[in-house]
């Protein structure tokens, strides 16, 4: 890899600072993801921040919110008592994702921030708009199995011309996608607050940018709202082998019940577009109704009459569709 | 070697002899030997698949710190055992090994163009960044499905009339259109690599002008000897390779690879010993791969079960430059009594590189096919898959008319069926739920034929008693040592503190290198042969020491002594005798090779498989959820590594049969999977618990300690094993490697 200064700031602001001016710089934190990027020659940051000693490893519930610092480990988030009882969406993704090494290096706030695993844009031989803006998408036309089935729109259907296939690979992010999340940031200008819709991008322009995040702008800690889903929301991971795999396709389902009836749903999908796929029409479709897999296989096929396959994941649509029942059944509690 | 001790007193077998050393960091494997002066090359690859260089841009390479050499074909040099250069290059003739850096011409995707040597890794790692290389390209063809019809019989079968490969028949034709049932099939089998975890690295060292010494990943260190000495022209006995520790092989190792011959060459032209470590994604163009192949079977049976014919024909891919053939189809005319067969092999030239020995090369692919058709026609037959294979039992080689030198296929079928409780399974197909989960059986047969190859083994007893014991063989993974220590401690009396074994290095007495499951049938021969000619030489000696009147030494040996005979059972330790007679050691060498034997008898490794699987029926994965595997290998030298050995087959055969796949953009001719994101081998959780059992009846016809292959069987199979469980499971046949959830859906 290229050589590069490496820097290790004490305090945020210290950071920021030495982020500020060099859009080459890059922070590091675990480093799982960007080790691999400098490896293979996709990421050269002209200058590397360690900020694993800033004072951001905190996991706390105050008020009506979890609160947790973007340098807690995968692994701490995904066991905290707070977490697992409050919620256990999110603890079930973390532990769906990478692998027990991975996650005690991980931190929440590079799981944000990781990468596409797509080839093309691993491969600097091969075309990426993503790596490479302009060059065209190697995924298209190509071995695009795992690629995306849905692209932009306003998340009711509408279908647009990518210049990208890639899917975002967290898992933890399709959990805090389909609950209220906040994602904190800190920037020169001070801090920021951004919902976790709008952190990741959509690919239909610049599909070299994945998030919404400013120059030099650092990722402090996410907030998820308290909500009603903790005794049934279910995160369903369909993978090529039994761990250690990126999502096929995942499915993130919370329900609020009572009384045998659905009275607020949540849903998003990952693996499936270039950010964690919201299914915003979802509560309306399943407020008031008592659930059966007749209902969650109608409230499925309605999300995937917006999806549109490539040649080799035409599979994906109806793939996503069962996943969607299996995780609706299981988070309702249903045989 | 680390010395061992046993682990649970009721199982004789040895704990893996070096297994403290490995798993403590301790071993050391080919990139980690020390050694002043040592600099480090990377391998720039092509990014095309034909065509040829135009030209290396290097002087932004050269000019990073520590760089010591961009070397290609334009600077590189002469090897002296290559033909000379032509001007202009001309592409290698069919039949011709991979000659790095040698002329501008690309014959597939990632074949090394040049390389940066330099001082630390990291610099070599960012110099190599930054060579630009512009080719002239020409369309290649690297899609098999789209170039099957150029496929043809191999050139070297055809100049070869008595080779295996040539198409075969035996029976009437008839017999198969006639048949009652009839099944016709066509099974698709991807390109797959063997991936093992330790990346291919060497160490080359020219120690003088004409002496060089090379620490590399192999599994042969005596072919490796022989192919460096003849390409550099030097004495044979000037080259010496060193590969104690392996990584992981599984058949990546067979060959001396082109980035072994580019270190060399740099050591030789730098004058200062060079690392070479093959990136990850490397290893998907550098190494060899199981090649991308297409069978059809026809199948028929008469309405009682018995087989009426068997036409198998396979084409396989290779390179532009190399046959490279497997025993895809073989496996069809040995394992049923089938009265008529036929088979027919053909190749894919392909602008690809060539492909190598996988794991149960050819019979892993074949048996895939195989095994599901049978099943497909067990099925259309209404009879049970295990009654079908019963019934279709050959007794006798149907192919060589020959008795088998052994054979326990039917114990196995037995064994297996009953520990996997083959009879209580619905036959329906999709009959069955557990938990949620379409759950489905499946089994399959496994045979690998006997290989022995000549082999030699030294034996060095002591004066304390202990012996030391060597031969040029190798570890890949199996536990070589330890199964010699077995051998060793049998044949001598000896515990097996008192024995070392060494191996991994050219300098030790012959022996083949480790592939085809041959290295207990060869050179545990060998060490048997050394091992019995010590102990007759030290009964001899015994029996040359005074003894108490009408007193005689028996022939018998026990706890590193000559027993005495008759009542007096009182024995003199072989250290004694070594005193007595004045020696500090007592050394024989013995070669060991087959005989009259190969033509009297078919010999075989046999075995089965039976797979429980779990279907989820909503996401379509499939879960391997239990095995049973049961192998019939003659004598079991050391169970304990010999179930690891059938463990990792069938991990193997997880893997083949479910996720890995290398994926190939055709537009570049380039793999896309180059990663183990990409490439999916199990993880543990892939790993269901597998129980493994051995007939263990020795196979004396065989050879002298009367154990056969292992390695190959344990993964022969398996694959086939696993679809007919999924079939069993979902009621979907799938025929096209990996099952993955898009074939169920």
């Amino acid at each position: 890899m290229k050589p590069f200064p490496y820097l290790r700031p004490k305090t945020v602001a210290e950071a920021i600072g030495m982020a500020a001016d060099d859009p080459g710089a890059r922070y590091i934190a675990g480093g799982t993801n960007l080790i691999d990027l400098m490896k293979r020659g996709i990421a050269s940051p002209t200058k590397l921040i360690d900020i694993n000693h800033l004072p951001l490893k905190k996991i706390e519930h105050r008020y009506d919110r979890l609160r947790i610092g973007a340098l807690a480990l995968n692994s701490d988030v995904a066991i905290h008592k707070a977490v697992v009882t409050r919620q256990p969406l999110l603890a079930q993704a973390l532990l769906a994702g990478a692998s027990g090494q991975l996650r005690n290096m991980a931190t929440i706030g590079g799981n944000l921030l990781q990468r596409t695993r797509c080839s093309y844009f691993y491969d600097l031989a091969l075309p990426c708009n993503k790596r490479k803006p302009g060059t065209g998408c190697g995924a298209e036309g190509g071995i695009n199995r795992t690629h995306a089935i849905f692209f932009a729109g306003n998340g009711f259907g509408g279908i647009e011309k990518s210049s990208c296939l890639a899917v975002h690979p967290s898992d933890m992010c399709v959990a805090l996608t389909a609950v209220d999340t906040v994602v904190v940031v800190n920037g020169r200008d001070g801090e920021r607050r951004i919902q976790m819709k709008d952190f990741l991008r959509l690919s239909t322009q610049q599909p070299e940018l994945d998030t919404n995040l400013g120059p030099g702008e650092l990722v402090t800690a996410i907030e998820v709202l308290d909500n009603a889903f903790a005794k049934h929301s279910h995160y369903l991971k369909v993978r090529d082998r039994a761990s250690y795999a990126f999502a096929l396709v995942s499915v993130a389902a919370a329900l609020q019940m009572d009384g045998g009836r659905i009275w607020d749903a949540r849903m998003a999908l990952g693996g499936v577009a270039h950010k964690p796929w919201r299914y915003w029409a979802i509560d309306l479709m399943l407020r008031g109704q008592v659930p059966s897999e007749k209902l969650f296989r109608e409230v499925a096929e309605h999300e995937m009459e917006s999806a549109k396959a490539t040649e080799q994941n035409a599979f994906k649509i109806k793939l996503t569709s069962n996943a969607i029942v299996a995780a609706l059944k299981t988070a309702a509690g249903i045989s | 070697m680390k010395r061992q001790t046993l682990e649970n007193p009721s199982d004789t077998s040895l704990s893996r002899v070096d297994g403290a050393v490995k798993v403590t960091g301790r071993a050391t494997y080919s990139a980690e030997y020390a050694v002043p002066e040592l600099v480090h090359a990377v391998l720039v690859t092509s990014t095309i698949a034909k065509g040829s260089i135009t030209t290396i841009e290097s002087r932004e390479a050269e000019a990073v710190p520590g760089v010591l050499a961009v070397i290609s074909h334009l600077n590189a040099i002469t090897v002296p055992g290559w033909p000379p250069k032509k001007q202009p290059a001309e592409r290698m003739p069919v039949g011709t090994a991979f000659r790095v850096f040698y002329d501008p011409l690309i014959y597939f995707d990632g074949q090394p163009v040049a390389m940066v040597v330099a001082g630390t890794r990291e610099q070599a790692v960012h110099a190599a960044s930054l060579v630009r290389v512009t080719y002239q390209k020409e369309t290649h063809q690297t899609h098999f499905e789209k170039n099957i019809h150029q496929s043809g019989i191999a050139q070297n079968v055809q100049r070869s009339k008595n080779s295996p490969f040539q198409d075969y028949e035996r029976g009437d034709a008839g017999a198969l259109a006639n048949a009652d049932v009839k099944i016709e099939a066509e099974y698709t089998i991807p390109t797959q690599h063997h991936q093992p975890l330790e990346p291919h690295a060497i160490i080359a060292i020219w120690e003088a002008e004409d002496k060089l010494t090379v620490y590399d990943k192999n599994q042969g260190v005596k072919s490796a000897q022989g192919q460096l000495a003849q390409a550099f022209k030097v004495p044979r006995e000037n080259v010496q390779v060193v590969a104690t520790y392996i990584g992981g092989a599984f058949g990546s190792g067979i060959r001396v690879w082109p980035h072994t011959m580019a270190a060399v060459m740099a050591a030789k032209q730098l004058k200062r010993p060079v690392k070479l470590v093959l990136g990850r994604e490397q290893m998907f163009t550098s190494v060899g791969y199981r090649p991308y192949n297409k069978q059809k079977i026809s199948i028929g049976a008469g309405k009682d079960g018995r087989l009426a014919g068997i036409i198998h024909e396979g084409t396989g891919q290779t390179s532009m430059y190399e046959e490279h053939l497997e025993r895809t189809v073989l496996a069809s005319r040995a394992l049923y009594a089938s009265p008529h067969v036929a088979t027919r092999y053909r190749l894919l030239p392909l602008d690809v590189g060539t492909p190598t020995w996988m794991r149960g090369p050819g019979d892993a692919t074949g048996t895939f096919a195989l095994e599901s058709a049978m099943d497909e026609l067990a099925y259309a037959l209404k009879m049970d898959p295990l009654e079908f294979r019963l019934k279709n039992y050959a007794e006798s080689d149907p192919e060589r008319n020959l008795p088998w030198s052994a054979k326990s296929l039917r114990e196995c079928y037995e064994l297996g069926a009953e520990k996997i409780g083959w009879k209580n399974r619905l036959r329906e197909p999709r009959s069955v739920k557990r938990n949620g989960m379409l759950l489905g059986y499946g089994m399959a047969s496994s045979l690998y034929g006997f290989h022995r190859h000549p082999s030699k083994a030294r034996a060095v007893m002591h004066a304390d008693g202990s012996v030391t014991v060597q031969s040029a063989t190798m570890d890949i993974g199996p536990g070589t040592g330890t199964a010699m220590m077995r051998i060793v401690s049998k044949v001598l009396g000896l515990n097996a503190k008192k024995i070392r074994f060494e191996l991994g290095h050219s300098a030790l007495p012959d022996a083949p290198g480790q592939n085809g499951s041959s290295t207990i049938p060869s050179v545990g021969s060998a060490v048997h042969a050394a091992c019995e000619a010590l102990k007759g030489k030290l009964i001899g000696l015994a029996r040359e020491m005074p003894r108490g009147t009408g007193q005689e030494w028996s022939g018998v040996v026990r706890n590193g002594q000559v027993l005495g005979s008759g009542d007096d059972k009182e024995g003199i330790s072989y250290a004694d005798i070594l005193k007595h007679h004045h020696l500090n050691e007592l050394e024989v060498t013995e070669e060991s090779k087959s005989g009259a034997e190969r033509d009297q008898y078919s010999m075989y490794s046999f075995g089965c498989h039976f797979v429980e699987v779990e279907v989820d029926p909503l996401t379509c994965e499939v879960r391997v959820t239990r095995v049973v595997t049961c192998a019939d290998v003659g004598a079991i030298i050391n169970y304990k590594t010999a179930r690891s050995q059938s463990i990792g087959g069938i991990v193997g055969g997880i893997g083949m049969a479910l996720m890995e796949h290398s994926a190939m953009d055709h537009r570049f001719g380039r793999y896309v999977t180059t990663d183990f994101a990409g490439y999916h081998i199990p993880v543990n959780a892939d790993v269901p618990p597998i129980e493994v059992y051995y007939i263990d009846k020795p196979d004396m016809q065989a050879n002298p300690i009367g154990s056969k292959g292992l390695g190959e069987i344990a993964i022969v199979g398996v694959a086939g094993a696993i679809a007919n469980a999924v079939f069993h499971a979902t009621g979907k046949r799938v025929r096209e490697l990996p099952i993955t959830p898009e074939k169920l859906i």
